[in-house]
């Protein structure tokens, strides 16, 4: 059977929920071998071969050093040699230029924002703010997909993750770009927002950059917070936590709204959520047509009964 | 590639700009060729391309040089093309051929990287994604093709001669990232506040440059673009399944209780 790569998305070894669903749907595909750039191999390899990795490549951490291009290299080398089936990395923003890059390298096509994948890499997305469903395909090369996380339900089946170290001569036109410093602003204990299985947001009805109604909930339930682009032009919520369509894209078990009105924009970034709760006053928001369960109130006083409610309930 | 360096060093830019369909209307594929059905909605420039014109012009501002806007699309994005030079920019070249239509997000980096081959600039700016198709590919295969630095998803600029430093957004915050002219930027929307047209420059912009081509002029090969040649095939498209409808109640003083029933039900708790 063919190796179909994965890209992992690790933070110093500790590897993220959407790499165990990119191996479970690289199964489907053919035999999952994983690429690993930087340290932390040597822990995470037990996960990885928990979710079917038969391989685990390892590549050096000097491939951080410069932005997408050394990454690209390294995929390209490897699916070249490997005859890989396809890549699949996940659909964050820096995933979908690595993706770019390596697919020009192989003179292949790139899909992104793939909600679905099958056995013969035909890819289901949901675009236009949720409002369609493509199906796609890549015609020439080895397909490059870059699948948005919380798509695919992970599942375990024991793979060999047989390691093998590999090195890479990069190009100079691959050290373009040097990353000379990283800067890491308020992470915090929270799950990252694209990753997280549950999504609670705030909008111009929080009223204040008070978000304390918001993140209080998130809290109890162990989410993220994320924010519509009212309250982050508002300046009440840093701008990386804005979700939507010139936000991120979320695709949580769970997504409440807080104070948002459900604009198509904001719906681009969360309308795939498996289900949606929205507070909000006015019984003609629209996002209350997304919504599975909706109360039409004020956030002030719904949300920290909630939060207490759960808490009483743990 | 035609690439200025010299002294004064006075900024050469060229600002990328995409004609998309307004997110307001109703957006649709068309059932003919299964791509955008541009016919079906207005059109409009691409949201994040107002902020990579406003980085631009700031830069000019700033260093000297001239602001270019290059853009790939049908007659109707003579529009787009307008608005860009409304808001400031100096000239303009608006790649145009019925052989284009159809291309996939790399035919297109192909296709501008051939554009731009032909072009002199120190910087390339553009939008980190478009609002409709929403690949986020078009900078990093741009670099690819040009061999020049990819400095994309870029919240602040800084250039000081030859040298240029970004602060790339990541999920934990940003990275700095430096390079050396030419080199390619993506801008993300916190990097600036676009300026709006003024009615002197709305009336200058119709008498500026918009220089014309066809894949001939700009030595784009045939065989690479176009849904013909396209690396990626949309095998089909329908409306997505209605939500079921859900549960909408009036809080009593009971809503927050109600909601954590729907949880309960669901085991989120
Ligand atoms: C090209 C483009 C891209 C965009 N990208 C994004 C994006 O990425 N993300 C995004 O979110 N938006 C985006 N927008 C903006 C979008 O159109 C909306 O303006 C925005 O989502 C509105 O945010 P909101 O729902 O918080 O605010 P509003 O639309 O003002 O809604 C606030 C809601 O809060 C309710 N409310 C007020 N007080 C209370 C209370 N006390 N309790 C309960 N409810 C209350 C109100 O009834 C109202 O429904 C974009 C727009 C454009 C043109
Ligand atoms: C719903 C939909 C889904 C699609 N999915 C895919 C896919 O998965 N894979 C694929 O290969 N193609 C896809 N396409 C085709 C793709 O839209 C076009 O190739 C498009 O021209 C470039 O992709 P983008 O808009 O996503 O670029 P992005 O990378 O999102 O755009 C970034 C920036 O590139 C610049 N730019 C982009 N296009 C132009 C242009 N024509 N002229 C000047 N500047 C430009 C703009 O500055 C823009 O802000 C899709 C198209 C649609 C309508």
């Amino acid at each position: 059977m063919a190796e179909v790569l994965v890209l992992v998305d690790h933070v110093d070894g500790e590897i993220k929920k959407v790499t165990t669903e990119l191996l479970t749907a690289a199964r489907r595909i053919g035999e999952p071998a994983a690429v690993w750039v930087g340290e932390g191999a040597e822990s995470g390899k037990a996960r990885l071969a928990e979710f079917g990795a038969e391989k685990v490549y390892v590549a050096p951490a000097e491939l951080n050093d410069y932005v997408v291009a050394p990454k690209a290299e390294l995929l390209a080398k490897l699916a070249n040699d490997a005859s890989a089936a396809a890549i699949l990395v996940s659909a964050t923003p820096e995933n979908k230029e690595v993706a770019g890059r390596t697919a020009v390298k192989l003179g292949s096509g790139v899909l992104t924002d793939v909600v679905d994948v099958d056995a013969e890499i035909v890819t289901e997305h949901s675009v236009f703010g949720g409002s369609t469903i493509t199906h796609a395909k890549v015609t020439a090369g080895i397909p490059v997909v870059a699948v948005r996380p919380n798509s695919v339900a992970p599942e375990a089946a024991q793979g060999a993750a047989v390691e093998e170290e590999v090195s890479v001569e990069l190009s100079d036109a691959a050290k373009g770009a040097k990353v000379t410093e990283r800067v890491v602003q308020e992470k915090g204990a929270r799950p990252e927002l694209a990753e997280a299985a549950i999504v609670v947001s705030g909008g111009r009805g929080v009223g204040s950059d008070d978000f304390s109604v918001v993140e209080g909930l998130a809290d109890a339930l162990g989410a993220a917070v994320g924010a519509s682009r009212a309250a982050v032009d508002s300046g009440w919520y840093p701008n990386q936590f804005q979700v939507g369509q010139t936000g991120k894209t979320v695709s949580p078990n769970l997504y409440i709204a807080l104070g948002i009105s459900g604009a198509i924009q904001h719906r681009a970034g969360m309308q795939t959520s498996k289900n949606i709760v929205a507070v909000n006053k006015d019984p003609e928001a629209p996002i209350f047509e997304l919504a599975d369960f909706g109360v039409i109130g004020d956030l002030h006083k719904v949300a920290p009964q909630l939060t207490e409610e759960i808490g009483r309930r743990k | 590639m035609g690439v200025q360096g010299g002294w004064p060093p006075a900024m050469n830019i060229v600002v990328l700009v995409k004609q998309v369909p307004d997110t307001a209307t109703e957006r649709k594929l068309s059932s003919d060729d299964k791509t955008l059905d541009r016919a079906a909605s207005d059109g409009v420039i691409n949201e994040l391309d107002e902020y990579a014109i406003e980085e631009a012009l700031l830069l000019r501002e700033k260093h000297g040089g001239e602001v270019t806007v290059l853009t790939m699309g049908p007659d109707q994005a003579t529009d787009s093309i307008r608005k860009a030079l409304s808001m400031g920019a100096d000239k303009a070249v608006h790649v145009n051929d019925e052989a284009l239509h159809g291309s996939d997000a790399l035919q297109t980096a192909y296709a501008l990287s051939r554009a731009l081959g032909r072009m002199e600039f120190d910087l390339v700016v553009l939008g980190s994604e478009s609002t409709d198709a929403r690949t986020g590919v078009v900078g990093a295969a741009l670099a690819e093709y040009l061999e020049l630095p990819q400095l994309t998803l870029a919240g602040k600029v800084d250039i000081e001669g030859r040298a240029i430093k970004v602060q790339r957004l990541t999920d934990y915050g940003y990275d700095v990232v430096e390079a050396q002219l030419p080199a390619v930027v993506s801008v993300v929307e916190k990097i600036n506040e676009p300026r709006y047209p003024s009615f002197k420059l709305i009336m200058q912009a119709k008498k500026k440059p918009v220089e014309k081509l066809t894949i001939a002029d700009a030595e784009i090969d045939a065989a690479k673009v176009g849904l013909a040649n396209a690396t990626t095939e949309t095998v089909d498209f329908a409306p997505a399944p209605p939500r079921a409808a859900g549960t909408i109640v009036k809080d009593e003083g009971d809503g927050g209780t109600k909601v954590a029933d729907f949880l309960a039900e669901k085991k989120f708790v």
